[in-house]
Formats: C-alpha cells, structure tokens, sequence
C-alpha cells in the first residue's frame, strides 16, 4: 500500500478528491508518523489530534454528500505556533504565552480551514520567531531531519522540518528575514515568502510588523503554489494587506518555464563567508538556467550589504514595541503576583521570567535604537538604508525578471555552534534580508547537496512585489530540470529517521 | 502650597504675563472605535464592548475608523487648519495597565490638520484670536479604578480594576500655539476658548462633547514670564480639568501659585498637576524629566492617511456656520446686547430660542420665555434647558395663544407650569384647567359695571379725561375674574362706558 506520508500535497488532495482514499486515513497516517518520529525531530509544540480528525471526517461527510471541495481539502498541514487558533494554544515559542488559548483565529488559520485542510498542530519556532535556528525556542529546539544533530534553520524550524521528516506534506511559516526560505533551504524543502501584503497578518502574532510575512512551506514547488493561494488575499481586517487580486500563482507553477527570461545574479551574495559548495551547487544552478535559455546576467545591489545592520535596527524597534502587550495584565504568564507588589513590578517579574535572552537582547536594542536623541541615528538611517535596497530592486527589476542568490550561506550548522555567537547566527539571513526590507517576494527552493557535507543548499528566487508568479513559473522549471537530472526529488536522499 | 500662601490674584499680574496652551481630547461620537468595530456607547458592563483589536490580544491588528477622519478634517476645517495630504499614526509608547498593547496609536509630527486659529468672544464682546497647533486624532485608554484605597487614587489602593471599553475609542486632540498677551485675562479667555471649541464641536455634530461625561477634556499648561520678557516661563500641566467654570479657575489659581513661587525666588518645576474641583486648587502630580520618552514611530501596522482633496473640499462646502458668526447674527437679528447674547448662551438657551422662532413665535417672546420662565425652572430643577419636558413647539403655541388674546402673561405662564407638570399640550392644559381669557363680553360688561360703581371716585376722575386712572379699574375688574379677562379689552370697555376717548 502507498505510504500516504509521501505522496505530495497535489497528490494527496486528488486522492481524496477522487475517493481513492479518505481524508480520515491520510490524517491517521501524519499522526502516526508524527507519533513515530516527532520524538526524534521535535517539529510539533502541540499536535491537535482530535481537531484533525473532526476536520478529516467533515472533509469526508462532505465528499460523500457530493459538495464542493477545495484544490487542498483533507490534505494535512502544520501550522507555525505563531497563528493563533482559537481553542488551541499559541506560544509563539515562548514562555510568556505558555497556556494562553486565543479566543479567535488568524486570518491564515480561517482561511486553511474555510479550505478544508486539516490542521495537524502547531510547529516550533524561535521565541517570537527571532532567530535562525530555532534554538531560541523556550520549548527546546528542533533537529533537522537530514541530521538531527543538527538546525533545522529559523525560525520556522519546526514547519520545515515537519514537512522534510513527512509529518505533513503543507506547513505555514513565516518571514520577518528570512524565516520562511533559511529552513527551507536547509531542510532541502520549498519556502515562499509572498510580497508583503500578499497574506494577511491578522492573527499573525507580530516581531515586526513592517517586515513580517507569512507563506507557503512545501515539499514541491506546485504544492507551495495550491497553499500559497489558499492563504493569500485581501483581509480587510489588516490595513496593509493589497487589495488586488493574487498573481496566478498555481497556473504558473503548472507552467514552469524559464525561456527568454532575463535573470539577475546578485553579485554582492558571494565571497568571503559563502561555503564552497554551496557556491558550487549555487554556480550550477545559474548554468541549468541557461540551458533552460534563460539570459542570465550579473547585477550590483550595492546597498544590500548595509541590509543587515539597517534589518537589525528597524526589527528590534518594531518588536520592542509590539512584545510591550505582555505585560501579566490580560494574558499568559504572570510572575510575582503575591498580593504585595504592585502591577508595575508584576509586569517587570514576569517579561524577566517569560522572554528568553534573544527576545531581551532585542528588545533591548530597539528601546534604545527608537529613544530621543537617537532615533534619527539609528532609526531614521536604517529607513533611509530601507529606501536605497527598494532602489537597487527597482533598477535591477528594469533589465531583468527575477534575481537569484544563494538562499542563505552556509548548509545547516550544528545545534549549539552559534548560539553564544548572536552576530554569526545574524549572517544566516544575509541572503533573504533585502526583499523583507523592500516588501517584495521570494522562493527558497533545493538545488542539490553540498559535497563537503551532503547537507541541501537553497536557491533564492526573488520577484519584484506582486510578480509573485515568477517566482513559481522559474521555481517549476528548475525543480523539475534538477529532479530530471537527480532521478527523484532531492528529499528522497535524506536518512530515514 | 496651600491656597493663603498664593499671591493675590491682581499682584501677580502687576507683576508677570502669563503664556497658555490648551490641549482638548474630544471622545467622537462614532458609533464604533477607533480601529476596530467595538461599540462606542457608555455605561455598559465592563469589558463588555472589546474584542482582540482593543484589548491588544497577540496578533490583532487595527484598522483607520473613516467616519473618524472624516470628523477630525471637519474639526481641522473649521478651526481654519491646513489638513495634510498624507500622514500617518504613530505609536507613543509607555507601560500602563489600561492601555492595553502598551502604546497608545496616536500622531506625532504628521497631524491630520494644523496651523489654525479659533476666534473667541469675551463677555465683553472683545473677540480673541486663539491660535491653533495642530489636531490629531488618537485613541482612548481603559480606565482604571483603585480599590481599597481612600480617594480613589492608586495610592494605598489594595487593587485596581480595569474596564477596557472605552479603550480604542476615537479621540481628537487639539492643541493650542502659546497663547500670549491675554494678560489678566487669561483665565477668561482659557474659558471662552474651551466653550467656543466646545460649541464648534457639537455645532459640526461630531460628538457631544459633554465635559462632564469625560466626552471632553482639557489641561492647562500655564507659565509666567516677568512683564517684559520674552522668554517663557516654566509651565505646569494641570491635568483633567472638565468644566468650563474649572479651566478658569485652575488658570486662575495656577496664576498666583506660580506668582508665589517666582516672587519668593523659587523655581516652577515642570510637573503635572491635579486639579481639586472643590477648593479651585491644584497639587503636584508626576514630575516631567528626561525619563519621560515615548520613543515615537511611525505606526507600520497603518498604512498612512492621505484625504482625497476632493473629499476635503466636500466637507468643507458642508461646513456649517461657525458658532460665533451664528451668534453674532442671531444677536443682531433678536436686536440684544453683547451681554444678554452672553446669558444666553450661557444658559444654553440658543438652540430652544431659536427653534422655537422657527415654530412661529416673535424672537422676543421666544427670548422671554426661555430666558425667563423657563430659565428659572431649569435652574430650580438643576437641568439642562432643552431637557425640560417642554418642546420649543409647544412654547411657540403658548406664544401663538397670547398673540391671538386667549390667554394674558399670567395664564401662558399657567400653561407652561401645566405642561411641564406632564398635563399635556398647551391647548390640553388649557382646557383642562379653564384658563382661557374670559371673552365673554356679557361677563366681563357686568364686572366692568360693578368695578365703577364701587370706584366712584376713579370713575369720575376718567371722565375728566384723566385717564391714566383707568390703570386701577383694570386692576379691579382683573382681580374680580381671577385674571382670566383680557386686560386690553377690559381697558377699552372701562373706557367707552365712561365716555373717555383711549
């Protein structure tokens, strides 16, 4: 019998759209490889078993009664604990929200329900999703399935890894720097952070609310296409949402071709600090795109190498401000509250208690960065730096289609080697950092293992806002050039846990 | 500082200019907050109107209220403010409990509408041009409540409770440019700004703008500068400050404080004060140092404000007429003085005047009964004037009734009592208590008759042509009908049996 934990979204969905199997059955069979191996891998903060199984059943009932049923209804997903869920709870990886259940569902979790796509739980992440590793999390951290040993990337480690160890064929992450595209890259999966704006933030707890974004996470590039439009759309319930109609994306990743296609090559993503064989397998994924009859061409976006020190003081200021709510008054944990001491010292005892170091540490520096007398210092400049990295994505955008890079670096370092090393732990997001800063969109996607270790290396695919499609209609070309020449997809090549 | 060691009020200012600024928070009237869709009415149960948006649950994000804007460009127009074409919120952050996400959405240096002016009148008729800063639009806090302690404050409280509803919802604040050469009359003019805006509010029907509910709130930041000066002073904020009689009195009272300290060689620290409604004084609050920062941004979860020009201009065509002007028009149309104009208003009596003219009556009938009769009832029962139970309609009938000589000033007044004691409209009160002007001539000829045979001697003196003397046969035949005759008619038939020409 098929193994139905590693069939593809697509697959999956057409299955159950068919009769051939039940929704039922395909959820059974994600929770028992999650039962089998989340012990191991630590992708899920809480698995809702018994909510799966209910939408499973509906998704049938419905089936049987002949109604319609959406391009992903009973396909299972994990959902980054980032959303919240109303009667199931959120952390966002913290300690702060440990036991808060919220009254009422994001935006995101409506919608994949409104789709008929079961809900398996909620994935790990770096607290407050700040991080690149998910060691941040206060849940204790994620084990990429290629090596558990090692990251799974950040911060949405848990919703990558629960997709690469087969626990769920659909994830949901999200991308403040690179939150979405780093773990996938890592994990040999595909990750899309849409143009900010695409999907809505409601619901969508915030780091920074300027830069976050949340996306697809899948095993295929179609299968990230079918959850990217699932999500995607205005929500008159978050102000900076497009109301525009979303890029067909789907079509376009049923239609990968890279023909005529002008592509850029970032040329300040490479040198010093850039492992060799990611560079290698990074180098012959611009040749692919030439025998693909891509023009590939090099481009200078000279302000992209100020992007981490300008993403490092505008994220740390927006988060200073949006983590100021927990404050133990209305919600989550509250530390001191003896009868004695006044709310202020209760508010005090508990943020010491319920952040971690990195949410302190920024924290810290966004107080400070937003103060009087230095706000135009540090946050005025890095705006300014802000406008330039959107100028250097408009003149490129003019002579070519997409831009490609690296997604990140490096291949998955070990848990614990740069988690005393913050700015170490910052160059993971070099790569993925610009196109949060100028808003507009991009794919991590596989492009082979690095030879020194064997671990996945990313391509970076990047679009200007609202070219969404591009995205998949490159990303499609290359997956399924690379398959041809790998035999099977690149996943099939990590251990068996 | 208690209140004997202030300066006398007329020493202080032989001494020292005062500089002003007014900040107003009007609470609008929309029907649902500022950026999400909760309800805006009071008094209902505590934490009854919130949802994720207003009580800064994780996640929840806030979206720009229209009618919001709207009222705060209508607010900007009508105090003669350029309104920006775009702008944006910002946060203003600091940790309160009631202030749910720990910052307060708010504008800081891109307000909706700046650069204005407010003319004031003073009672005198002197009109003052108060020049306006800036209005933005922000949103309200929960409110706290200390238990436990003695007066309510939040020391020696044992625990506070919060009430969420009122936070999110729509505010406008307006603040004033240093108000300068008012000089002693400072404080009146502090008074007539606040009941000007305050007028101008309602009169744009964009909230009630009731001090006493809180819908309307105003502090009092106040320094002196030694006659002559040019710098300003070090000010005091007094905070809260909800009547009109209260901003006079806190200016006041800041005024000799200030004197007092500087006269005695003291220093003013910059500081927020209380005022106390029951002695006009105030006391120390908070003192304003370099810890206070609000570490302001721009609000990324809001995409700016930018009002069309053409909606602009739309709502400035729909402007209506400013209260000031619509007074002084209504003043030359009643033919009153400065003075009386004034008593009106203070008596909150424009409006029933006015449409109690539009319902027929004589402007100076409807002027003497609202401002007489009716004031006092109002007064005597510790009400509003329009909520007394009587319409201006029904007074505009009263009026009607003594024009057409059925019924004489005593018997309208009759009627009016009858008709705010719940016994109907004026003409139901009419017929149920028989008050109608005794017409009959039959009648009124027979105690006519009966008047100057008792009055002989008066009766002679008119027929001499003394006729001014027919003012006490008036009187007689009036007391003999118990006021019920038509004291004109009376006159002319006392006239004509006696053969005297009127």
């Amino acid at each position: 019998m098929t193994d139905l934990t590693r069939l593809t979204a697509a697959e999956t969905a057409e299955k159950i759209a068919s009769g051939e199997v039940t929704a039922v059955a395909v959820t059974e069979a994600h929770l028992a490889r999650i039962e089998a191996v989340d012990e191991k891998v630590h992708a899920f903060l809480h698995v809702d078993r018994e909510g799966a199984l209910a939408q499973a059943r509906r998704v049938d009932e419905k089936r049987a009664s002949g109604e319609k049923l959406g391009p992903l209804a009973g396909v299972p997903l994990a959902l980054k604990d980032i959303f919240t869920t109303k009667g199931i709870p959120t952390t966002v990886g913290s300690k702060i929200l440990e036991g808060w259940i919220p009254p009422y569902d994001a935006t995101v979790t409506r919608r994949l329900k409104e789709a008929d796509i079961v809900i398996l739980g909620k994935t790990n992440m770096d607290e407050f999703a700040m991080g690149s590793s998910t060691e941040n999390s206060a849940y204790g951290p994620t084990g990429n399935p290629w090596d558990l040993t090692r990251i799974p990337g950040g911060s949405g480690g848990g919703s990558s890894a629960a997709i690469a160890s087969y626990e769920a064929p659909l994830a949901i992450g999200t991308d403040t720097g690179g939150s979405i595209r780093q773990p996938a890259a890592v994990t040999g999966t595909v990750g899309v952070k849409p143009t900010y704006g695409g999907v809505s933030r409601y619901g969508m707890v915030a780091f920074s609310s300027s830069l976050d974004q949340g996306g697809p996470c899948a095993r295929t590039v179609l299968d990230a296409a079918l959850l990217h439009e699932a999500i995607a759309g205005h929500d008159p319930l978050d102000s900076t949402s497009i109301d525009a109609p979303v890029p067909s994306v789907v079509e376009a990743a049923r239609n990968g071709d890279v023909k005529g296609m002008r592509v850029g090559v970032v040329k300040e993503f490479a040198g010093e600090g850039y492992q060799a064989g990611v560079m290698q397998r990074f180098d012959e994924s611009v040749e692919l795109l030439r025998e693909l009859g891509a023009e590939v061409v090099e481009i200078s976006c000279p302000s992209f190498d100020k992007a981490l020190a300008a993403y490092y003081l505008i994220a740390p200021s927006e988060c200073s401000s949006n983590l100021a709510r927990f404050d133990a008054m209305r919600y989550g944990l509250r530390v001191g509250d003896d009868g004695t001491k006044s709310a202020e010292d209760v508010t005090a005892l508990t943020r010491e208690a319920g952040f971690g170091d990195e949410v302190k540490r920024r924290v810290i520096l966004g107080t400070y960065a937003l103060s009087s007398g230095y706000y135009d210092a540090y946050y005025g400049s890095a705006q300014k730096v802000r406008t330039l990295i959107k100028r250097d994505f408009e003149r490129a955008f003019e002579s070519v289609d997409v831009l490609i890079s690296p997604t990140t670096p490096t291949t998955a370092f070990p848990i614990g080697e740069r988690s005393d090393d913050p700015m170490a732990m910052y160059l993971a997001d070099l790569c993925t950092i610009p196109t949060n800063m100028a808003g507009n969109a991009a794919m991590s996607l596989p492009c082979g293992l690095a030879p020194e270790d064997g671990l996945p290396v990313g391509l970076q695919i990047i679009a200007p806002a609202m070219a969404d499609d591009r995205l998949y209609r490159v990303g499609a070309a290359v997956e399924a050039a690379f398959e041809a020449r790998w035999g099977h997809p690149l996943l099939e090549e990590a251990p068996s846990l | 500082m208690t209140v004997t060691d202030l300066v006398s009020y007329d020493d202080a200012l032989a001494t020292y200019d005062p500089v002003m600024g007014l900040e107003v928070h009007v609470e609008l009237g929309t029907k649902t907050k500022m950026f999400c869709g909760c309800s805006t009415e009071l008094k209902q149960d505590a934490n009854s109107q919130t949802c994720p948006t207003c009580l800064g649950l994780p996640g929840a994000l806030p979206v720009v209220n229209e009618i919001g804007v709207e009222s705060a460009i209508k607010i900007g127009l009508a105090l003669h403010c350029e309104i920006a074409e775009w702008c944006r919120f910002a946060r203003k952050n600091y940790f309160y409990p009631d202030m749910p996400k720990n910052f307060q959405t708010s504008q800081y240096d891109e307000p909706i509408a700046y650069n204005g002016y407010l003319d004031v009148q003073l009672e005198d008729g002197e009109v003052f041009r108060v020049e306006i800063e800036r209005a933005h639009m922000e949103e309200d806090t929960g409110k706290s409540t200390h238990v436990g302690g003695a007066t309510g404050r939040i020391h020696g409280a044992s625990h506070s409770l919060l009430d969420y509803n009122r936070a999110g919802i729509p505010l406008i604040e307006i603040v004033t440019k240093p108000i300068e050469g008012a000089g002693e009359r400072a404080p009146e003019v502090a008074k007539a700004y606040v009941a000007e805006l305050r007028e101008l509010i309602k009169a744009l029907g964009v909230s009630e703008a009731r001090m006493e509910q809180g819908q309307m709130r105003c502090d009092v930041n106040l320094s002196l500068r030694p006659k002559g000066a040019e710098k300003f002073g070090t000010r005091s904020e007094t905070k809260n400050v909800n009547s009109l009689r209260s901003v006079e009195r806190a200016a006041r009272f800041e005024i000799q404080r200030h004197a007092a300290v500087l006269s005695s060689g003291g220093t003013i620290v910059q500081e927020t004060r209380h005022f106390h409604e029951e002695d006009g004084s105030t006391t120390a609050g908070r003192i304003k140092d370099n810890a206070e920062d609000y570490r302001y941004f721009p609000e990324p979860d809001l995409v700016p404000v930018a009002p069309a020009r053409e909606w602009v201009e739309k709502l400035r065509a729909e402007l209506p007429e400013l209260p000031r002007v619509r007074r002084n028009r209504l003043r030359e149309e009643w033919g009153v003085t400065e003075h009386d104009m004034q008593s009106i208003l203070n008596a909150g009596a424009v409006d029933p005047i006015v449409q109690t003219i539009d319902a027929g009556a004589p402007a100076d009938q409807a002027r003497k009964w609202w401002m007489g009769e009716l004031a006092r009832r109002a007064n005597e029962g510790g009400v509003d004037l329009a909520a007394l139970p009587i319409t201006p309609a029904q007074v505009a009938r009263v009026c009607a009734l003594v024009a057409e000589g059925s019924l004489n000033d005593k018997l309208a007044r009759q009627t009016i009592e009858g008709v705010l004691a719940g016994e109907g409209s004026p003409d139901e009160v009419v017929a149920a208590r028989g008050l109608a002007v005794v017409s009959d001539e039959g009648a009124l000829g027979t105690a006519v008759d009966e008047a100057i045979a008792a009055n002989a001697a008066i009766a002679d003196k008119i027929r001499a042509g003394k006729i001014a003397a027919a003012g006490a046969l008036v009187g007689a035949v009036m007391k003999a009908t118990r006021g019920q005759a038509d004291a004109a008619r009376v006159r002319e038939l006392i006239l004509e049996r006696l053969g005297a020409e009127g």
